[in-house]
């Protein structure tokens, strides 16, 4: 009987629990998407694209807003609220100017001959990092959302559980982004 | 509707020592609209799938109608068809484009939308929290959205039938160069877009759903309630929503290649084609990739299907044989090994695709292995009716008819699976018998069943008995009738996905066979409109359920209110002290789980 009531309290919460299965999942349309990347390289006429260096600057604002939304998270456990919310504001703008920066690289890609057509590692990067991107945007909208919330909401949250949901996502696209970087790096190569 | 109130599911949040941050469970007083359309009360949502599953369920029987007809038939004109399908039937003959358009619809529209979304949508939504003993899903938000993509999916879909190209009609598995090229036929112009979007919906969709029940079933169980006490139909959704989270993604991806392929000059799938007298610029594309990232979600999808009903099958066979599952431990077992395998033989589909034989070699092995825990289910079905006291309920028939189907079907998959005989009987009418057998008619006894044993939870009514045993019946025979002549037209070589054989001399000998197997088809479909009838019939005219407990069953939804309204258990959550099978245990009918064991007595 205590084992099991013991249990009960042990449990995550439902939304953090929710959010692993949900990583789980994106990271499978990854995999799926990187093994098509090594079957199809074998394939005739298989010609390998050179990163520009935008990628890795948008490595670097990446990097440093998962640091800042790690040192959000810190001070809304510390209940430093002001902190928590500049912090958040400060990731917020990362997160958009990461996003502008992959979209500069794409055009510089676009505007140095790597386009839709032919055989190629092109191809892949746009979608592989678009589809990142994406993600990456899915995680600026829910930043959005927990500002205003910030700002309008009649009760203060102090709810932890929603700052560590999100931080966690922004970690997870963060490493997602370091893998497909590694991947184009090494096996594109 | 006394029962019909509505508890403050914060109670439900608390108790779970969960924190929710207000975002809005005050529903005391709900609109129409909250509480029927969009509404976040898990039951409701259920029954919101199984209604759609069945409108689609309905039209992708239609499909098969008009194609069995034609091919039942093919001297014949039929001039109503011309009233209703237009240029897709001039003189009353059905379009070779069409025949293609339908039978992709159908397989789509079966596979995907009744016996995914219908089924684990209806069934996983309605049972996990009331078996667990929770007040809802993880997230009712996700789990409304969950359905709304559905519907948004489906709607897409039901508006590609109307493109004046026609719809996708390149096979439910919409191989690449074929669905890839616009110019390829009439149905790869804008069908494929549209269906492309719509399964990206679906995924979606079926994402947001698995999401919930995973995290619902291993985060929300109520006190008591271990792993190992979980009734079957819990562990067999559970799994189906990991294998749907591990697969779909994966199909997803296969999908924005495809549309990329198609809409902005990539060459993923595309390479060296010629066709309708040009050459395209596509280089170094592999369709072969297509069909590996398309199987890696397409055989689990067939076990997506089929799971759910192998637990909810369990479930009714043990309530009705008044006896405890046989070998409880070996069906969780066996699931899981069925998870585990079903996502390693994808390439079973693709004997003929060219691969090396020795890599065909070891997904013979992995297939073959599926067997084992195939045999160990049906082995515990059978011992669990054997010597049974066993009431011989609709939902009853049901099952028995599903265990009968699924080994009828299931045993052919042997044959399939050693790829030395799977090259002669690849695309021939033996694989539509052994899939239709063992997903599609099983499937749909395992559902049927599960709509007749729990509608009574649903609706706080009965469906119709009487109506409910010649469903049974016709459907079942109809069923062998149906399928089983297909295994010999497979092995005398007849190809799928062909509307006339006329010209094939050698296959005139099935000509009379295919008019009864057309029959037999409309007799099943109008028995089938007629348990539609039934369902409508009884949600209000049926007999009113009046115990709590209609069927005797120890499970925790039988300890709600018989009409629950959201959070469904009024005052607290019961807590569970046995397993879910105690029945004729210490000469009693049946033990509740809710029960405390007694001193002395062995517990589970
Ligand atoms: C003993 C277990 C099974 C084995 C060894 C097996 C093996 C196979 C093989 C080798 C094929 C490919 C045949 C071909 O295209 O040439 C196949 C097709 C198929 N199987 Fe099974 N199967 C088994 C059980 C099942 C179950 C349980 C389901 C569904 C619930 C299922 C659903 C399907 C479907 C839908 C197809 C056809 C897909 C298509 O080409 O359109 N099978 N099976
Ligand atoms: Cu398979």
């Amino acid at each position: 009987m205590d084992i099991v009531s013991a249990q009960q309290d042990n449990k995550v919460h439902p939304h953090k629990f929710i959010l692993w299965v949900a990583i789980a999942s994106i990271i499978m349309m990854f995999a799926g998407l990187t093994s098509a990347y090594i079957v199809k390289s074998g394939q005739a006429n298989w010609q390998d694209v050179r990163l520009p260096n935008t990628f890795w600057y948008s490595t670097a604002v990446l990097l440093i807003s998962s640091l800042t939304i790690q040192v959000a998270y810190r001070a809304i456990k510390q209940r430093e609220m002001t902190q928590y919310r500049s912090l958040l504001i400060v990731t917020l703008v990362l997160g958009i100017a990461f996003v502008v920066l992959q979209g500069i690289g794409f055009s510089w890609l676009w505007a140095h001959g790597v386009h839709f057509d032919g055989a190629g590692a092109g191809q892949f990067l746009y979608i592989l990092f678009g589809l990142h991107a994406l993600h990456v945007v899915g995680g600026i909208i829910a930043l959005i959302i927990i500002i205003l919330k910030q700002y309008t909401g009649k009760t203060r949250s102090y709810n932890t559980v929603q700052a560590e949901v999100m931080s966690t996502y922004w970690h997870f696209v963060d490493f997602l982004w370091l893998y497909l970087l590694v991947f184009f790096v090494w096996i594109g190569k | 509707m006394s029962n019909d109130s509505t508890i403050h599911v914060h109670e439900g949040a608390v108790e779970h020592g969960v924190h929710h941050d207000g975002d809005g469970h005050h529903h005391h007083k709900q609109s129409f609209v909250s509480k029927y359309i969009f509404s976040q009360d898990h039951k409701t949502i259920a029954k919101q799938f199984l209604i759609t599953g069945m409108a689609w369920a309905i039209v992708g029987a239609m499909f098969s109608i008009i194609f069995r007809l034609q091919i039942g038939y093919p001297d014949q004109t039929f001039p109503f068809l011309e009233t209703f399908l237009g240029k897709w039937a001039k003189g009353g003959k059905i379009d070779p484009e069409f025949y293609y358009a339908a039978v992709t619809m159908h397989g789509t529209i079966m596979v995907f939308f009744v016996l995914t979304a219908g089924l684990s949508g209806t069934f996983a939504n309605l049972l996990i929290p009331l078996q667990i003993g929770a007040r809802d899903m993880a997230s009712p938000f996700l789990n409304m959205l969950s359905y709304w993509f559905f519907f948004l999916a489906s709607i897409i879909m039901v508006s590609s039938l109307f493109l004046s190209t026609g719809a996708h009609s390149g096979g439910w598995t919409t191989y690449p160069p074929l669905s890839a090229l616009h110019e390829a036929s009439s149905g790869s112009k804008r069908g494929v877009d549209f269906w492309l979007v719509s399964m990206a919906m679906f995924i979606v969709s079926q994402l947001m759903g698995g999401l919930n029940y995973v995290s619902t079933i291993l985060n929300m169980r109520t006190k008591g309630m271990s792993m190992t006490r979980l009734p079957l139909t819990i562990w067999a959704l559970f799994f189906t929503a990991v294998l749907g989270i591990l697969s779909f993604p994966v199909l997803l991806s296969a999908a924005i290649l495809l549309l990329f392929d198609r809409n902005l000059g990539t060459s993923f799938y595309l390479s060296d084609i010629y066709v309708a007298g040009q050459i395209l610029p596509n280089e170094g594309g592999s369709p072969i990739l297509y069909q590996h990232l398309f199987w890696f979600l397409g055989h689990p999808e067939v076990y997506i299907v089929i799971l759910p009903t192998m637990g909810m099958v369990s479930e009714i066979m043990s309530i009705n044989s008044r006896k405890p599952i046989f070998g409880y431990m070996a069906m969780v077992g066996s699931l899981f090994a069925i998870c585990i395998l079903a996502l390693l033989v994808w390439a079973h589909h693709m004997f003929v695709s060219g691969m090396n034989p020795f890599l065909g070699g070891v997904f013979v092995l992995l297939t073959l292995l599926i067997a084992i825990p195939s045999a160990i289910k049906v082995f515990n079905w059978l011992t669990t009716i054997w010597r049974g006291n066993i009431r011989f309920t609709p939902a009853m028939l049901f099952c028995i008819g599903f265990v009968s189907i699924f080994i009828s079907g299931g045993l052919t998959g042997i044959w399939m699976g050693n790829s030395t005989i799977d090259i002669h009987i690849h695309d021939t009418y033996f694989i539509i018998a052994h899939f239709h057998l063992v997903m599609g008619v099983a499937a749909f006894l395992g559902m049927f069943a599960g709509i007749y044993h729990w509608f009574p939870k649903m609706f706080g009514r009965y469906l119709n008995n009487t109506l409910g045993y010649i469903h049974f019946w016709v459907t079942l025979t109809g069923a062998y009738l149906i399928f089983w002549p297909m295994h010999y037209m497979g092995l005398a070589g007849v190809p799928r996905r062909y509307l006339d054989f006329s010209l094939w001399t050698s296959f005139n000998k099935f000509d009379s066979l295919n008019k009864m197997i057309s029959i037999v088809t409309i007799i099943v479909f109008f028995v089938n409109l007629m348990f539609v009838f039934n369902f409508f019939y009884s949600i209000f005219k049926g007999r009113k359920v009046r115990t709590t407990n209609p069927w005797d069953a120890t499970t925790l939804e039988w300890t709600t209110p018989i009409n629950p309204g959201h959070g469904n258990w009024v005052g607290e959550i019961p807590e569970v002290h046995r397993w879910a099978y105690d029945y004729g245990k210490d000469g009693r009918d049946f033990i509740a789980q809710t029960e405390p064991v007694k001193p002395g007595e062995t517990g589970h």
